[in-house]
């Protein structure tokens, strides 16, 4: 018939659809459409972030801000993991911090991961994969990660596998990490990906050759070695990465659209 | 119209696109709203294609979150302090097909209008007996139900007396990580939501989309007001066969 994008037509102001309101619901045709984004406003912590929703690896407290709850109050209790296994592969720290357009960190944001398991197999609903064979029991994928006062935040994860790039198969993708940042002053999140800089396929990756060349270095993690204060050798996890978020300016992260 | 709908059911997982934002949703930058001018990207949004990574999304939500939390009023012993009310709706997509199984997580200040966060520096009291958190999945047919009470409004220092309006925030995965959203939900009649600079950033065309209906229905005797709140989330873009029609 036509694009299948921004046909729909625009509903009638407040006033024509009140005068003809018969249903006490959000169905009225005049007004159906996607639901508004909001801001998570300040005080989110709360309400979001579980204890260890931060590590994907096993049970822990990374993630939250206990000290932002009153003297009496906690945050939701999370998941009881006591049996659950440990997932398969290689365990890695990403860590850095968000800054605004001032280069100031922003200790009021909330960071959500979500990603593939070490086989490159997403658990969850919406992806045709491998089979059941390919889901990793010990390894759900989402995690969720407040900032510090300092603006710095931190996950620990599994190397994620490789993607392919349709849901049919086709070309591989490297390795990343879907992350989606919001927060006080974020209307709407921010939706980005973390890539590796020490993966050889990044080079290649067909969304990261959509990316200005000057700006793919802001979509990189890097892998920060042992002499520069990250990862000890045979330590847990292994491997240590630093990838900050620029919500504006200088070296502003790139932030997709999809 | 129902035979398309049908259709679109069967081909709800076969991987097509979800659509892209339309015009209910707020730009990056408001001004109206200061924290959004130092925050808001300068860069346009890079448009890319939705591969697996993003039209998948978690599922498995008592493991991955832990357990519901559906009446907000008794999570601490005492009953809460407030107005006692039933929030209801349904969770739909574009093409208004229930979202089954999807996690609703929603957050909230007191009847006075303090949130249980350190934080809050508004003098109104907290309530040893709200914490204002809770999360609940939606059924089979997309509906889901919550016990609360009606959210104060309150003071906050965008600009010289300003108050947001009465509000509850709330959390939705949806199906995939691409169809996320974090919205408010306002109440109807509030003359607070026509100069809030975080609602106005949805054009006004849209912003009722964000306001609950009450309802009698819901209401139950002697016990609690009733509101009705729909959402709607991104749904599949166009498949072929509905082209045709």
């Amino acid at each position: 018939m036509s694009t299948p994008e921004h046909t729909a037509s625009a509903p009638q102001p407040q006033s024509q659809s009140a005068a003809a309101a018969v249903r006490a619901d959000n169905q009225d045709p005049s007004l159906f459409g996607q639901t508004p984004w909001q801001t998570v406003g300040p005080f989110f912590h709360f309400g979001l972030p579980w204890n260890g929703c931060a590590d994907l690896t096993g049970p822990s407290q990374m993630g939250g801000r206990a000290d932002l709850m009153p003297t009496g109050f906690a945050a939701l209790r999370g998941p009881e993991r006591r049996d659950a296994a440990a997932p398969v592969g290689e365990r890695i720290q990403i860590s850095g911090h968000v800054f605004d357009g001032r280069g100031r960190p922003v200790p009021d944001a909330l960071l959500e991961i979500w990603q593939a398991n070490a086989s490159g197999c997403y658990r969850g609903s919406g992806f045709a994969g491998q089979g059941p064979a390919s889901i990793d029991q010990g390894f759900f994928g989402f995690g969720r990660a407040a900032t510090a006062e300092d603006g710095s935040f931190c996950f620990r994860t599994i190397r994620p596998g490789r993607v392919h790039f349709t849901s049919s198969g086709g070309a591989l993708q490297a390795p990343h990490i879907a992350l989606g940042v919001l927060g006080r002053g974020l209307l709407k999140r921010l939706m980005t990906r973390i890539y590796f800089d020490d993966e050889p396929s990044s080079a290649e990756d067909a969304i990261l050759r959509l990316v200005p060349e000057h700006r793919r270095a802001t979509l990189m993690a890097q892998r920060i070695d042992a002499a520069a204060g990250g990862a000890v050798p045979g330590s847990d996890p292994s491997a240590h990465y630093r990838f900050d978020v620029r919500l504006q300016g200088e070296r502003e992260t790139v932030f997709f659209d999809y | 119209m129902g035979t398309i709908q049908t259709v679109n059911a069967q081909l709800s997982n076969a991987g097509a696109d979800f659509r892209r934002e339309d015009g209910a949703q707020p730009p990056s930058l408001f001004a109206p709203y200061a924290s959004t001018v130092e925050r808001a990207p300068h860069e346009p949004l890079l448009r890319i294609p939705q591969t697996p990574t993003e039209q998948s999304g978690p599922n498995e939500w008592e493991a991955l979150f832990g357990e519901q939390v559906t009446d907000l009023t008794c999570t601490r012993g005492a009953p809460a302090q407030g107005q006692r009310i039933i929030v209801c709706g349904q969770v739909l997509d574009e093409d208004r097909r229930p979202v089954a199984n999807t996690l609703i997580e929603m957050w909230q200040a007191n009847a006075a209008g303090r949130y249980a966060h350190e934080r809050d520096q508004w003098d109104a009291p907290l309530d040893p007996n709200f914490s204002g958190a809770g999360r609940v999945l939606t059924d089979a047919q997309g509906r889901y139900r919550y016990t609360t009470v009606r959210p104060g409004a309150y003071p906050w220092g965008n600009h010289y007396n300003a108050w947001r309006p009465a509000h509850i925030h709330l959390s939705l995965m949806g199906p995939a990580f691409a169809t996320r959203l974090v919205t408010q939900m306002y109440f109807p009649d509030d003359p607070l939501i026509e100069i809030d600079p975080i609602a106005n950033a949805v054009p006004r065309a849209y912003r009722q989309r964000m306001v609950a209906h009450f309802d009698i229905n819901i209401t139950q005797p002697s016990y609690a007001l009733g509101y009705r709140f729909d959402i709607v989330l991104r749904g599949r873009a166009a498949t072929p066969l509905r082209a045709q029609t």
